[in-house]
């Protein structure tokens, strides 16, 4: 028995320019915000932008945007993203709503090849992927599946989100995956440890993202998410990121 | 038109097998069609002997679609069922046709009320046997 949608997956993404995982070992370090913030912000830039919510069981970023639930995908040979504030936007939510996805390990990798293999993203020039948190299905299946895919790794300054942020770096090196840079959010002082200690894993420091309360009030509006303390770091981070991936070393 | 997304899955996979094989050209493919995922036949046969026609090495192959039923074990009381899609809405049946495992939302054990249930079998559409001539 084979199973056929693997064969058609990289096929499916071939004329996206840059594949971007949003991700971090730790959850409730602000992935899904700094994803949404990184897709509008590339768009707002004038790139053609997917942003694909792989957080089956947590999704969020279809509430960080607000979308509404009339914004569906079409159907034309697969499924195709519909444009919602200038992002091509997917996510398992179109198909179970705001209702619970209870899936172990095996469903979730299974949703998740179904997604990549009928998903008709078209030309982009970045996807960005916002990632559950941990170093468990998702992360192993992109690696598996997708031939082009960049890691960008949120931490907080908390030594708690580090200390398991260096397991995924640990995990990523292992299995040769290139990892953009490491972005501190949610920073509260001007301690450095968190940047000398990326600098130590042979990791680029991005930047921080200073905490910034107004990022609740801005749920649902990404113009103003545009304005609070992570969009207005995109650019920073954007810039710190392109001159060249970082082929870290194994901590 | 989901299936034509299925179908050219189908067909690059497919070639893959034949090219592992070293076959020169496919004669037969049989397709199993799991009751959850409800992808039409008729679309999908439809659908692939457009696609084929332009792949040399399956431009005569003969393509089987088989139906599975679909089994469901819940994995608090044990209990095993059939999938029955007539319970279902059509936009729940819809959802699960996407991603079968949206069946986890909307699908619960006629025992136990629970979501915490294996798919044991009869999920999406799977490659059962290739034939081919060397």
């Amino acid at each position: 028995m084979v199973d056929p949608r693997t064969s058609v997956i990289n096929q499916r993404l071939a004329k996206i320019g840059t594949i971007i995982a949003v991700s971090s070992g730790k959850g409730g370090v602000g992935k899904s915000m700094v994803a949404t913030a990184l897709a509008l912000s590339l768009a707002k830039e004038g790139c053609r932008v997917g942003l694909f919510d792989l957080d089956f069981t947590g999704p969020s970023t279809h509430i960080i945007l607000g979308v509404p639930s009339n914004v569906q995908p079409k159907e034309d040979k697969g499924i195709v993203p519909p444009t919602f504030k200038g992002l091509e936007y997917m996510s398992l939510v179109y198909f179970v709503g705001d209702n619970p996805a209870p899936l172990r390990g095996v469903d979730v990798s299974n949703a998740l090849i179904e997604l990549l293999s009928i998903t008709q993203w078209g030309t982009l020039d970045f996807l960005v992927i916002d990632m559950p948190p941990g170093i468990g299905d998702a992360v192993l299946d992109l690696v598996r599946l997708v031939e082009r895919i960049e890691f960008l790794i949120i931490t907080t300054p908390s030594l708690l989100a580090f200390e398991v942020v260096k397991k995924q770096v640990a995990l990523l090196c292992e299995l040769k995956m290139p990892i953009v840079g490491v972005v501190e959010n949610m920073k509260m002082d001007r301690a450095n440890a968190v940047e000398l200690a990326t600098e130590k894993l042979g990791l680029k420091y991005l930047g921080a993202i200073p905490f910034d309360p107004k990022v609740e009030e801005a749920i649902a509006s990404p113009e103003k998410l545009l304005e609070t303390a992570i969009g207005k770091s995109m650019t920073q981070i954007k810039k710190a990121a392109k001159p060249q991936k970082v082929n870290p070393h194994v901590p | 038109m989901h299936e034509w997304a299925l179908a050219e899955a189908i067909l690059a996979s497919a070639k893959q097998v034949a090219e592992q094989e070293n076959l020169k050209t496919v004669t037969e493919i049989t397709i199993k069609v799991g009751e959850l995922q409800q992808a039409e036949p008729p679309i999908l046969r439809f659908a692939l002997s457009q696609m084929k026609a332009e792949i040399d090495i399956f431009k005569t192959a003969k393509i089987h679609i088989l139906k599975a039923k679909s089994t469901l074990k819940c994995r608090v009381c044990a209990t095993t069922w059939q999938f029955n899609l007539k319970k279902l809405d059509k936009t729940t049946a819809e959802a699960i046709h996407f991603v079968p495992e949206a069946a986890h939302t909307f699908v619960k054990c006629p025992k136990c009320g629970s979501p915490d249930f294996e798919i044991v079998s009869g999920r999406g559409v799977w490659i059962q046997d290739i034939k081919g001539a060397k």
